[in-house]
């Protein structure tokens, strides 16, 4: 009987919250103060001009990056507290979709597909390539493509096999950076189906990473911007959008705008700023 | 009065210039330091944390046995091929010397002597951390540079555990071995040259060779060979791990990786050398003799 209230309490909680976290290297800070939270089973669009420390905040919720402050809580869980072993256990609930796939060369793509399976499951071979052939077909590839390597295919495919690899062990949450990055408009309107149709079929948190505004609108219940701290003042918060997509129009946010709209702006003034100041 | 102003300005311009160029020698020598002194800190961790992984867990078969077989089946010919060459050149340069003084037949004393307890283990550790350890080192530097080493934590799998820890065995085990091959062509090349070419009686040769080679100097030999191997996997595992981005970045970590385990073997010779020396002759203090 004790345990029902917890588990409402466990299924209210977010999945993912980011506290005051700030990311810095060497002397160079990415990140600052950022607070963000994450509901179960919302898939949140992260936005911002390169550089802006997207890629970065993603690799900070999964441990990969270490914060300089601040924490980042997993299900509870304070992410950078936890030792090798721990986060380890934790990292079998997310998946994640590198910007070029990182598929691992020296495998095929069986191989790399089965990997979390035969790292983390004790089932048979059998039933290993039985889920690696259903997992290969839920993203649009063909048994065939099994036995090639990663550097035999195209960058479509590689996107949709280390797809099909973060989704091998069912994961809780998907992180996906830049998943249309480097596509064809047709490929990326694929992968972007793909998100969908994953969100569609498991109950998954996503969090991607995006600077297309195609992919943002498409597969976002909520869009987050960010903005390079270098163009910011010291107070201003690197969080300058945080509303579901449908707002990004009608946002008063010149900087927002700007970015939507894919107009250069500031940009232009400061590359003549600079030349100027070289000239001089 | 302008120009002698001007002089006292150049003057003390000279001098700030001066004040501030030792000011950044000494930022300059600081921070070399500091950054020395944190390389020779994270290795120290890099290597605590590939022993603790080998000790929670072996690596599977599946991940150790193409280690092996790069590390180990791939490598023997090479270290076949310069062992005997090595001994014939020992031979070649030792014969003049030894000739004069009438000490020809000491000769496969003196060359089996070398082999076993300095050249064998330095030739073999030599052709691991060129041949395998700059490989290990581009291999892994691809791997951190492509993301997949952020891949493999991503899944839950350790990189320590799954990457460093079956090179670091396999360069571990299969060392002395490799060590033995070139040991064994190289007393093949220098008793062929030696008796075959410059016509020493071969029965000499042997019964010299048999009187001051002791098992204890075989035992040596491949005793520092595994602190050699030990050695150029953690350093060339370490310089994939912390490449630089880029293709220039991965070139680097391949050659530093050669170059530090070289320079790292060398110094390990020294020391083990010493502390060797000073074991043998605790338990024999007779010492050998060799004239």
């Amino acid at each position: 009987m004790a345990s029902k209230p917890e588990t409402a309490t466990d299924e209210n909680r977010p999945l993912v919250g980011v506290r005051q976290l700030s990311v810095q290297f060497g002397r160079q800070n990415v990140l600052r103060g950022i607070n963000l939270t994450v509901p179960r089973g919302q898939t949140l669009a992260l936005i911002g001009e390169s550089g802006c420390g997207k890629t970065v905040l993603l690799k900070t919720i999964i441990g990969l990056v270490r914060p300089t402050r601040g924490e980042v809580l997993f299900d509870g869980a304070n992410l950078s507290s936890l030792g090798d072993k721990e986060l380890t256990r934790q990292r079998i609930r997310f998946g994640f979709l590198f910007q070029q796939a990182a598929l691992f060369d020296s495998m095929n793509v069986e191989q790399n597909v089965s990997f979390p399976l035969r790292q983390h499951t004790e089932k048979s071979p059998s039933e290993i390539h039985e889920i690696v052939v259903k997992r290969l077909e839920e993203v649009g590839l063909p048994e065939m493509v099994m036995h090639k390597k990663p550097a035999e295919l195209s960058g479509g495919m590689r996107k949709r096999v280390g797809l099909a690899r973060a989704l091998a062990l069912d994961p809780e949450i998907m992180l996906y950076d830049e998943p249309t990055t480097g596509l064809d408009p047709i490929m990326s309107d694929v992968i972007n189906e793909l998100i969908l149709r994953t969100r569609k079929r498991y109950p998954v948190t996503s969090i991607v990473v995006t600077h297309d505004m195609h992919t943002a609108r498409k597969v976002a219940d909520r869009v987050v911007m960010l903005f390079p701290l270098a163009h910011l003042k010291p107070d201003d918060p690197q969080i300058i959008f945080d509303s579901p997509p449908d707002k990004l129009d009608s946002c008063n946010d010149k900087r927002v705008t700007q970015f939507v709209n894919g107009e250069a702006g500031e940009r232009l003034m400061e590359m003549r700023d600079l030349a100027d100041s070289r000239v001089r | 009065m302008a120009s002698g102003h001007g002089a006292l300005e150049r003057h003390g311009n000279h001098r700030r210039s001066l004040g501030q160029g030792i000011v950044d020698w000494v930022t300059d020598l600081g921070e070399m330091v500091l950054g020395w002194i944190v390389a020779l800190g994270d290795i120290t961790v890099f290597c605590g944390r590939t022993l603790s992984w080998l000790a929670a867990r072996l690596p599977r078969r599946e991940t150790l046995m193409p280690c092996l077989y790069q590390i180990g089946v791939l490598s023997l010919p090479v270290v076949a091929l310069t062992g005997t060459f090595i001994g014939m050149v020992l031979a070649v340069q030792s014969y003049s010397q030894f000739k004069v003084a009438h000490l020809e037949t000491r000769l496969g004393a003196v060359i089996n002597m070398s082999l076993v307890r300095e050249l064998g283990p330095v030739l073999a550790a030599t052709m691991l951390a060129g041949r395998v350890g700059s490989a290990m080192a581009a291999e892994l530097g691809t791997m951190r540079v492509t993301e997949q080493i952020d891949a493999l934590s991503s899944m839950g799998a350790n990189p320590i555990a799954y990457l460093v820890v079956p090179r670091f065995l396999g360069c571990l085990l299969l060392i002395p071995i490799l060590t033995l091959m070139a040991d064994f062509m190289g007393v093949v090349g220098g008793w062929f040259y030696s008796t075959q070419i410059l016509g020493i009686d071969n029965h000499h040769y042997w019964d010299n060779s048999q009187r001051f080679v002791s098992a204890f100097d075989l035992f040596g030999g491949l005793c520092k060979s595994m602190f050699f191997g030990a050695a150029i996997a953690l350093i060339s595992c370490h310089r994939g791990f912390h490449c630089d981005p880029g293709a220039e970045g991965v070139g680097r970590a391949a050659y530093s990786a050669f170059v530090n385990s070289f320079v790292v073997i060398l110094m390990l010779d020294f020391v083990l050398g010493i502390s060797l020396d000073k074991l043998y002759f605790l338990l024999w203090p007779q010492g050998p003799s060799f004239l």
